[in-house]
């Protein structure tokens, strides 16, 4: 089995850390130290940019920040060490926090130019506070000590610092394979989709952006002791920088090219040192713009770094994950069929001086099928953005279960039981079926980030990822439950869709064009399966354009035209209307 | 703080404020046209001032071993496309461009002494040199990627920050240089003495500025760059193409960069990294444009030499970071002004 | 099935062969085969999600395609982009209109002709004569940002636009989209207008009665492919029409 050999290659791992310090001379000590103390770095940023799809050119500073903590209350104050290390990280926790704050609503690149500003101001602040001894810094930090033992040497702090690291990295790897994860893992997709699925994605952004710094703080704590002294140098931009490319360069998307990075940049970084003044008959730190050079290329040609081309040569980590038997998610109360669900009255939508949608009103109830038709452009994507809170109405009310969400934001709506899928498939191509589905199932798990990076939540991931396979096997997808996502035609991936948001146990499932691209024979099954989900007491609100299938299924049928409400009625009425058939194909002179 | 004092630092300050938005400006205009964040908008200032300084000095500044590579590389490029697309003809014009060109610059150079040439020459010389790197840079570093996220396109600027600095360094060495002042007039305004340079400096900011809005508005492809800022789709149906804007709009940042560096020159010393300071500076007043808006970009940066100029005499060794903290709160203004988070 | 020989004696500006054009492993278009004479509106009419806004994509080059386009005599090979296509006269005016909203009708006008502007045509402003002679409704909005234009004239000036380039194949993409009837008959009004200049035209349209009036000669696509085919006057009475519109069924 490839999961228990991945365990094995993990504990050869350890083993060779262990007994390295033994065989390998002082030099390389010092170099795996290092090495060590920028991956804990680094893999703050694969969270937060390989995952997230965020990211920070200062995480220099919030090392700076762990390292002036603890070399500043040790030294004025005389804290113990191991107090400090809590402080660093509530002081980087607290500015991670604000900053965070400032510009999670602007667009992705200002928390960057964010994080420059802000890596410029740390490194003179450091440079001109009398109290942290300006330029030339502050000396005399105390060894770090363990009851008697004092960890001094490079030596011994190399097994506190790849202990750390060890630690971070399964702590990163197990919070990514989790409910939390999954919302991490989905920002990469777009906040849209994460919203309506339920998850506070202001809040996840927030939380890996602070998750980076923190690690970036611990690193800083462990150099501060290690050095035994700190000056603002190694807390500059240029190294922020440098922390960016060996994330990046190792491979921004998995948890090892962090090692794999801090380890290339490290070594490179020696090499070249030694070889290029030598070469260019002049001193310098010309190594930079070998580093330069590199990342432009890294990112022309192989933007997922190293990691992946020596992962080739590993036996393939568990692709898929583990499904155990669990006992199934409680469910919501629903109401009877016939009841309204869903309540729609004069709803506007203006763009400018265009007007989407104009003074729309409809019912869905709980146990039919509803569909909404028209020419292109009548706004009937527009109308579905309206009711699930992804783009609110201009005017007009929406009622859903008898509670007005029309100024509610989409996550909230959905908690209340209404799901949808999308016109432009909204799947995360590199995610596997089953986690895809499983994002569906978000607001029916309780387990926060913590209770993920210790595996406290197996319990209930077991019985989410079952329910979500439950829910896939339900749509006829279960030979493909294990397959990206992105691999299936296009067809299926609207398919995948519907069951993610089936997994959200809805009583109202609202669904954007599902038939478009399917064969007949899927077409049918489609339908087979709408009809089932009818029959258990599922209002569904349906937008298509494939008239065999919306007329063999809707119970009811609304038609719209420049915005608004042009028809409504029985299918059968619908096709002979006259001024549908107007609609549709053109008016006649 | 007397008058006399207050001044000098509000003449110091304007100074610097319109370097600083013409680079806003510049910036504004990349990323509006290409996406890309153009950190490295302040290396053209460096290399501007640098090569000057060093055709002053009587040396071969290294950007020109630089233009000679970029143009081998680009030679290589687009050679080898036009040999697997069968356009053999096309391939004279471009060994020409690429190679032709700065070798004939570069020949130029080591035939006549730039030091004894007049200044309007050696002005031209450094222009030459260093503005094409701008589009080179473009279509190397840049060009591969440009349907790439905002994010990828910003850590490539970053890297191409870190490697023009890392040549400057190799080029123009360690040690700072200060080109002679233009002019030595100066004025005497009441008390205070008024620098003919600061003249100088806002005198050719503000035309630049004034030449950049009739390029905009009543040039056609000041007018293309434009379209393509609103609409990329519609301009590449009208024949705009992606790569003709990059390559226009990054021309022109080099181009303001590099004047950016010659005005500044004599008035500060320059070393081979103070232009990323510089850059960043322009940076912030465009972050107060909002990376949209070229007046609020310029009115911007004009504050923050003036922020930066009084900063220096009230507490001036916290001059960086009370400039670069300033960012905190305009990003919070951005932000509390911003309705709903934007789909990239 | 070959495209029917209409208008066979007149020269033939463009002709598709088994174009397919896939996203991933979905086929969106699957073997179309389509013909457009010099001085012809050819109409290509389908409900909505039939893969028409996909075909004009391809022609264009702004979506990759396999299969045979002859453009002016000339096989396209897989390089061609948009600016080349530009260039060679083939001009779209895309479903979405993508004008320059900020900017004055005038200048957008004068963006239509850039490309001949490059290639060193200094004509544009008796080219844009012509084109307020056609739509003199932009005349009258000329100084007018394209922005605070009505849903009509965007479309007029889309169309002016692309007149301005003074194209040899006008691509036009669903020119009625969200417009009133009224509006929709003026508009095709002068697609008849501009047939008479000699410009070859490939109109894609949902309103297939307004399209089967102005046009020679029609297809019918159908879930990304060619379900029909026929002069328009024909078509414009075929019951199958309107049955693969409304799903009346009988077709499968």
């Amino acid at each position: 089995m490839p999961a228990v050999r991945s365990t094995t290659l993990l504990a050869v791992f350890i083993v060779a850390l262990l007994v390295a310090p033994l065989l390998l001379p002082e030099f390389y000590i010092t170099l795996l130290d290092y090495i060590g103390l920028y991956a804990i770095v680094a893999l703050g940023l694969v969270v937060l940019t390989g995952v997230g799809g965020l990211t920070s050119f200062g995480q220099a500073a919030f090392v700076g920040l762990g390292a002036y903590s603890s070399a500043y209350l040790t030294t004025v104050h005389g804290v113990s060490p191991w107090l400090t290390l809590p402080a660093g990280l509530l002081v980087t926790a607290v500015v991670a926090i604000s900053l965070g704050l400032v510009t999670l609503r602007l667009s992705g690149h200002f928390l960057p130019l964010g994080t420059i500003a802000w890596g410029i101001s740390l490194y003179y602040l450091f440079g001109n506070l009398a109290g942290l001894g300006g330029h030339t810094g502050l000396t005399g930090i105390p060894p770090l000590t363990l009851f008697d033992l004092e960890v001094k040497t490079g030596r011994e702090f190399f097994y506190l610092i790849w202990a750390v690291l060890l630690l971070a990295l399964l702590a990163t790897r197990n919070l990514l394979d989790s409910r939390e994860g999954r919302a991490i893992r989905a920002l990469r997709g777009g906040s849209v989709m994460a919203e309506a699925m339920g998850v506070h994605t202001a809040r996840s952004k927030i939380v890996i952006f602070t998750l980076a710094a923190l690690y970036a703080s611990t690193s800083g704590w462990l150099y501060a002791h290690l050095q035994r002294f700190v000056n603002p140098t190694p807390f500059s931009l240029t190294q922020g920088i440098e922390y960016l490319f060996m994330a990046v360069i190792g491979g921004v998307a998995h948890v090892w090219g962090a090692i794999v990075g801090a380890g290339l940049i490290s070594i490179l970084k020696q090499w070249l040192q030694d070889w290029l003044p030598k070469l260019l008959g002049q001193s310098g730190n010309f190594e930079i713009i070998v580093f330069g050079v590199l990342m432009i290329f890294v990112l022309q040609r192989a933007r997922d770094g190293v990691w992946p081309m020596i992962a080739r040569h590993f036996p393939q980590p568990p692709t898929r994950a583990q499904l155990r038997e669990a006992p199934p998610l409680a469910r919501r109360e629903r109401p009877a069929a016939g009841a309204v669900l869903l309540e729609v009255k004069d709803a506007c939508k203006r763009f400018g001086g265009l007007v989407a949608n104009d003074r729309m009103n409809f019912q869905v109830r709980a146990g039919e099928v509803m569909a909404l038709i028209g020419p292109n452009g009548a706004g009937k994507s527009t109308m579905f953005n309206g009711i699930s809170g992804v783009d609110p109405l201009t005017s007009g009310s929406v009622i859903f279960r008898g509670e007005r969400v029309e100024s509610l934001p989409a996550r909230d709506i959905a908690r209340l039981g209404m799901s949808r899928t999308f016109q432009h498939v909204r799947l995360l191509p590199g995610m596997s079926v089953l986690e895809n589905v499983a994002i569906g199932a978000h607001l029916r798990g309780r387990k926060g980030f913590v209770a993920a990076a210790c595996r406290a939540d197996r319990d209930e991931e077991d019985r989410l990822l079952f329910e979500a396979a439950r829910q896939i096997e339900r749509c006829g997808l279960s030979e493909q439950m294990h397959e990206p996502a992105g691999s299936l035609p296009l067809g299926k991936q609207r398919i995948v869709e519907i069951a993610r948001a089936l997994a959200a146990d809805p009583c109202l499932l609202l669904l954007d064009e599902p038939a478009a691209g399917l064969r007949y024979l899927e077409k049918q099954a489609l339908g087979d399966l709408l009809r089932r989900l009818r029959d258990e007491g599922i209002g569904i609100l349906l937008v298509e354009h494939d008239m065999d299938f919306v007329m063999g299924l809707a119970d009811r049928v609304v038609v719209m035209e420049f915005g608004q409400k042009l028809a409504a009625g029985l299918p059968e009425d619908i096709q002979r209307n006259p001024a549908v058939v107007e609609a549709y194909l053109g008016g006649v002179e | 703080m007397d008058l006399q004092i207050a001044l000098l630092l509000g003449q110091d300050g304007l100074t610097n404020g319109a370097i600083y938005a013409l680079l806003a400006l510049a910036l504004v205009l990349v990323f509006a046209v290409t996406r890309v964040i153009f950190i490295p908008q302040g290396e053209f200032v460096a290399f501007g001032a640098l090569t000057l300084a060093s055709l002053q000095a009587g040396k071969l500044p290294g950007t020109v071993w630089l233009l000679l590579a970029l143009g081998v590389l680009i030679g290589v490029l687009e050679g080898s496309r036009a040999v697997r697309a069968g356009q053999l003809r096309r391939l004279p014009l471009i060994v020409l461009l690429n190679v032709g060109v700065p070798l004939l610059l570069a020949g130029t150079l080591i035939a006549v002494s730039p030091a004894t040439l007049p200044l309007p020459v050696q002005v031209l010389l450094a222009l030459m040199l260093v503005v094409p790197l701008g589009p080179m840079i473009y279509r190397l570093a840049y060009q591969p990627v440009a349907e790439a996220s905002v994010l990828v396109l910003l850590i490539v600027s970053v890297a191409v920050h870190v490697a023009l600095t890392g040549l400057g360094l190799l080029f123009f060495g360690a040690e700072g240089s200060r080109t002679p002042p233009f002019t030595e007039v100066s004025f005497a305004v009441g008390d205070a003495l008024l620098q003919g340079q600061t003249v100088l400096v806002i005198v050719a900011s503000l035309g630049l500025i004034i030449a950049l809005y009739l390029f905009f508005e009543r040039t056609i492809y000041g007018k293309a760059l434009r379209a393509t800022a609103m609409n990329r789709t519609g301009a590449r149906l009208m024949g705009i193409s992606g790569t003709l804007a990059g390559m226009l709009s990054f021309t022109l940042a080099a181009l303001i960069g590099v004047l950016s560096g010659i005005l500044i020159s004599p008035i500060t010393t320059i070393y081979y990294d103070s232009g990323f300071l510089i850059g960043l500076k322009g940076f912030v007043g465009a972050i107060i444009g909002g990376l949209a808006s070229y007046p609020v970009a310029a009115a911007g940066a004009a504050l923050v030499g003036l922020l930066e100029s009084y900063s220096s005499f009230w507490a001036s060794a916290f001059k960086e970071v009370i400039v670069f903290t300033l960012i905190i709160p305009v990003l919070l203004w951005r932000s509390l002004k911003t309705t709903h988070v934007e789909e990239q | 099935m070959s495209p029917a020989d209409h208008g066979n004696e007149r020269t033939v500006v463009l002709e598709v062969d088994k174009l397919s054009v896939s996203y991933g492993k979905v086929n969106a278009l699957h073997g179309i085969s389509l013909k457009v004479h010099r001085g012809e509106i050819v109409t290509v009419i389908g409900p909505n999600g039939a893969g028409k806004t996909t075909l004009l994509c391809a022609l264009i080059g702004l979506l990759p395609a396999s299969g045979d386009i002859v453009y002016l005599g000339e096989r396209q090979h897989g390089g061609r982009s948009v600016e080349q296509l530009v260039r060679l006269g083939m001009t779209l005016v895309p479903e979405k209109r993508e004008l320059f909203a900020e900017m004055s009708v005038a200048d957008n006008l004068l963006l239509g002709a850039f490309d001949r502007y490059r290639a060193g045509h200094r004509d544009s402003l008796e080219t844009m004569e012509d084109v307020f002679n056609v739509f003199p409704r932009l005349m009258e909005r000329r100084e007018q940002t394209a922005g605070t234009l009505s849903g009509g004239e965007r479309q007029m000036l889309a169309m002016g636009r692309a007149l301005m380039a003074k194209p040899r194949l006008l691509l036009l993409d669903e020119p009625s989209l969200g417009l009133a009837p009224l509006i929709i008959r003026e508009i095709f009004r002068t697609i008849t207008q501009l047939k008479r200049t000699g410009v070859a035209i490939l109109l894609v349209e949902q309103n297939a009665r307004a399209a089967l009036q102005v046009a020679d000669y029609a297809y019918v696509l159908e879930t990304g492919e060619l379900a029909l085919e026929g002069a328009s006057r024909q078509l414009a009475s075929d019951p199958r029409v309107v049955a693969s519109y409304l799903g009346l069924g009988g077709r499968r």
